[in-house]
């Protein structure tokens, strides 16, 4: 858990950061040695053509793919060689660009084995973080349901309350509003805005209205190798994302 | 009743070993020393219940752990003179150390190679008992002597008292796995059974709770095989071989995988049938082979699992 | 007393072991490469192919090259067929979930084993081969004259062990062409790459399966036929060979022939010389462990990839 004495400490030193983090695949190299730094509470979006290996970047930071060499730090931490579960326990909340669940269980047990350990066994703490991520998301309604009987679009927002609920300081979201409805994305947006401010988030997503809406700042990944990082005007301004990649739309 | 689900399974459970005790009192002679056998092997499918019912690993080598208990009770009473009691505690102390170094190991394999690494180990353990023949009686087995089957003064052999220990060796075995199924453990092992990438990703170490199912459930094994060698006099290699590994998986399937009781009446329902077929042919593993391909066609939920899912959604 | 010839010995022993091995276990390896699934019941399959050739040649009679030659063609066939039967009813009905077909076949091991048991009893019944000289193993030796080949007492293989030797390796031949070079071979090949865009350009996945499945069934029943006349058909002879060509599939690489080939050559080797100086039960303890820590720890084991 990152030390919250040295809140000034928080403010200048990154919240996570990679150097040189690279991973090839055989031949193919999927990510090459890229250096990153997201400073604690902002909202960084992370996109890419196809192939860019923003997945398996994040897939790295997350601990679900090892590194073939590089660093990362974690609140102020080399968590390099750290296992995932470890990371997660670290602070860090991940949903998979496949909505990940647990089909056969209910809402509500879905959110509760998110966040049980958090709460050290308090009964009323689990209950209640359990039943606020579900608010937030606005599936409260259907918490006694089968996850799996729930559309794709609300699937997916039942892993989104999942990683909320466990009140994380790094929440990485994979391509999240893929295959929701345009309401639901309007929600998608108000929900990561009021999140934002503690939690740091980082996005990866090819929706450009999304990013646009939501992202402090923005990463362009391509090839493996980092492109550009800016504000959005800064990376709407870039010729070479623009003619590349900002020309892709997709809805 | 406004009782919660957990409580109600607790109650319910406990109402079943009730039944189960007064069974001691009514039933005739024969099915009275059938139950005593059902509930020790009962026991053992229960233990393999934990892994393959709650956490989803199918292993082909459980008759290692229940070997593992008889022999560690029967060669320590027989070699070394021990009694009862020490002899228990070596068959489960057997079973912890196998079930801990064989899970250590065939837990770096997962899925179809990990049914395979479990059998080749069962396999492995079932040779050696063989080739330490000498000490073992290989196939023929030992027999463990009357007189060495008392505890605390009770003389174990006898019907009565065989009922009611291998009754007490069950009941707390049951309560057991439903205490753990109940527990924050248990749900995990449900989680990796579901999901185990997203379980991981959640913050839990998966690689962690599947050792330790596995010597939750080879610790069980083990004990039912100890209990069955003290309560049933004899310790055997056949009980270290395939079918005594098929057998359990056989029993959870019919019962019902990832129900308490399921493990129970697959162990009953598989006997009797046995029973009835075996007084018909010599084939009778015939109809345990049909049974197995006639449930995982049609009932892969099992009976307990079934019923549980169309009666009694809250049981454990 | 020269060591070198109860070596030849022991390495032709071992190379009989090694073919019939091989067969049963690219039987195997075909049907976990293309179908994924494992099938617990491949030994009864051979068990069957050599109860069925004991039936056809009791039933024909005559001279027993023609009744031999009469059981190596309608066993495999039947056994095949009786295994198209039961993937087309059972396995497909489970869709070749992987847990499932483990119990499904091994459901179907017992049903096979104790209908033998039914029928043909418990006893061990032989089949005469269809030829059976015996040759004797020549070796060399120092003469006043200079190097000269002489006949060690007592050592002496057969002409149909040869052969069986002979004929399993055309047979492997056979299959790999048949794999490598025909239109079928490399639809079951196109199947176990990947099953999904197999069956979107048209392949009927469902009767690939079938046909593997009765393939690998067959090639077990084949490698019964052949070693039945020198071991003798009995209703429980399948569990060993299981294990054994298990052990052969893992080490050589799930879903490499290949590398199956290879480690049964290995194996049928080594069982041949391991027998002739180690007790068979440490041999198979040996064997059995030596695949489990491949399997831990070299999973894609000599040429496979998983």
């Amino acid at each position: 858990m990152a030390q919250k004495d040295d809140a000034m400490a928080d403010m200048t030193t990154p919240h996570i950061t990679t150097k040189g983090l690279s991973r090839n695949f055989g031949g193919l190299i999927a990510v090459n040695a890229v250096d990153f730094e997201v400073p604690k509470g902002e909202i960084r979006a992370i996109i890419g053509p196809n192939g860019a290996g923003k997945s398996t970047f994040v897939g790295m930071l997350c601990g679900r793919i090892a590194p073939s060499s590089g660093e990362i730090m974690f609140a102020g931490q080399n968590i390099t060689a750290m296992p995932a579960h470890r990371r997660i326990r670290q602070g860090m909340a991940y949903t998979f660009q496949i909505t990940s669940i647990f089909a056969r269980l209910t809402l509500k047990e879905n959110v509760r084995l998110a966040t049980s350990w958090r709460w050290n066994g308090d009964e009323s703490a689990i209950e209640e973080a359990t039943h606020a991520a579900l608010e937030q998301v606005g599936l409260a309604d259907r918490m006694h349901q089968i996850a799996g009987d729930l559309s794709y679009g609300h699937q997916r927002l039942l892993e989104i309350a999942m990683g909320i609920s466990q009140h994380p300081e790094l929440l990485i979201l994979d391509e999240p509003t893929q295959g929701l409805a345009d309401s639901e994305i309007a929600s998608f947006v108000k929900l990561i805005r009021d999140l934002g401010g503690d939690m740091t988030i980082l996005l990866i997503e090819h929706n450009m209205n999304v990013v646009m809406d939501t992202a402090d700042k923005i990463t362009v990944l391509n090839l493996g190798t980092e492109l550009a990082t800016g504000t959005p005007q800064d990376i709407r301004a870039n010729k070479a994302v623009q003619t590349a990649y900002l020309g892709e739309t997709h809805a | 009743m406004m009782m919660s689900d957990s409580k109600k399974s607790v109650v319910f459970h406990l109402g079943f070993l009730a039944l189960l005790l007064l069974l001691q009192f009514i039933l005739p002679a024969y099915h009275h020393g059938n139950l005593a056998r059902i509930m020790v092997l009962a026991t053992y499918a229960m233990g393999y219940n934990i892994l393959f019912g709650y956490t989803g690993l199918l292993s082909l080598g459980h008759a290692m752990f229940f070997a593992a208990g008889m022999y560690g009770m029967g060669l320590t009473m027989t070699h070394l003179g021990w009694t009862a009691g020490p002899g228990m505690l070596a068959g489960l102390l057997a079973g912890v150390l196998v079930s801990a170094g064989i899970g250590f190991l065939a837990l770096r394999t997962s899925g179809v190679s990990f049914m395979i690494v479990t059998l080749m180990f069962a396999q492995a353990g079932f040779l050696t008992i063989l080739y330490f023949g000498e000490w073992t009686r290989g196939d023929e087995g030992f027999v463990i002597r009357q007189a060495d089957r008392v505890f605390a003064g009770i003389d174990l052999s006898h019907p009565t008292y065989r009922y009611l220990a291998a009754l007490l060796l069950f009941g707390i075995c049951l309560m057991l796995t439903i205490r753990l199924m109940q527990s924050r453990f248990g749900h995990v092992l449900i989680a990796i059974r579901e999901n185990e990438e997203r379980t991981q990703m959640l913050g839990y170490d998966v690689h962690f709770h599947k050792w330790m199912a596995v010597i939750a459930s080879g610790t069980m094994a083990a004990v039912a095989g100890a209990a069955y060698a003290l309560l049933f006099g004899y310790a055997g290699a056949t009980f270290a071989s395939v079918q005594y590994s098929i057998f359990p998986l056989l029993w959870v399937l019919l019962g019902g995988a990832g129900t308490a009781l399921g493990p129970f009446i697959g162990t009953l329902f598989m006997f009797y049938l046995i029973d009835l077929s075996s007084s018909l042919t010599t084939a009778y593993m015939l109809i345990a082979g049909v049974a197995l391909v006639l449930l995982t066609l049609f009932l892969p939920q099992g009976l307990v699992g079934e019923w549980r899912r169309k009666m009694m959604p809250w049981l454990t | 007393m020269e060591l070198a010839p109860y070596l030849i010995l022991g390495c032709i022993e071992g190379l009989v072991t090694a073919a019939v091995l091989a067969l049963m276990a690219v039987g195997l390896s075909l049907v976990f490469g293309v179908m994924r699934v494992v099938n617990v019941a491949h030994g009864e399959f051979f068990m069957l192919g050599a109860v069925l050739a004991w039936f056809v040649a009791d039933q024909l009679g005559g001279h027993p090259a023609i009744a031999f030659l009469a059981a190596l063609i309608i066993a495999p066939l039947l056994v095949g067929t009786l295994a198209m039967l039961a993937d087309m009813t059972i396995l497909k009905r489970i869709s070749y979930d992987p847990e499932r077909t483990i119990v499904a076949t091994i459901g179907l091991l017992y049903i096979i084993q104790q209908l033998t048991l039914m029928t043909y009893g418990s006893n061990a019944r032989p089949v005469e081969p269809p030829f059976n000289q015996r040759i004797a193993i020549p070796w060399f030796e120092w003469t006043d004259g200079g190097l000269s080949l002489y006949w060690p007492w007592g050592l002496g293989t057969t002409s149909y062990k040869l052969a069986v030797i002979g004929f399993a390796i055309i047979l492997l031949l056979g299959i790999w062409v048949l794999m490598t070079r025909t239109r079928i071979g490399l639809i079951m090949r196109a199947t176990q790459l990947d099953r999904d865009v197999a069956q979107a350009y048209g392949i009927n996945v469902d009767r690939v399966y079938a046909m593997v499945f009765g393939l690998g069934a067959g090639l077990a029943a084949l490698a019964a036929v052949l070693i039945v006349p020198i071991q003798q058909a009995h209703y429980l002879m399948g569990h060993d060979p299981l294990l054994l060509s298990f052990i052969v599939v893992i080490i050589g690489g799930l879903g490499s022939l290949v590398g199956t080939v290879i480690a049964a050559v290995m194996i049928g080797l080594s069982d041949g010389l391991i027998s002739v100086f180690f007790t068979p039960t440490l041999a198979k303890i040996i064997a059995t462990l030596m695949v489990t820590f491949v399997l831990i720890f070299r999973p894609s084991g000599l040429m496979g990839s998983k």
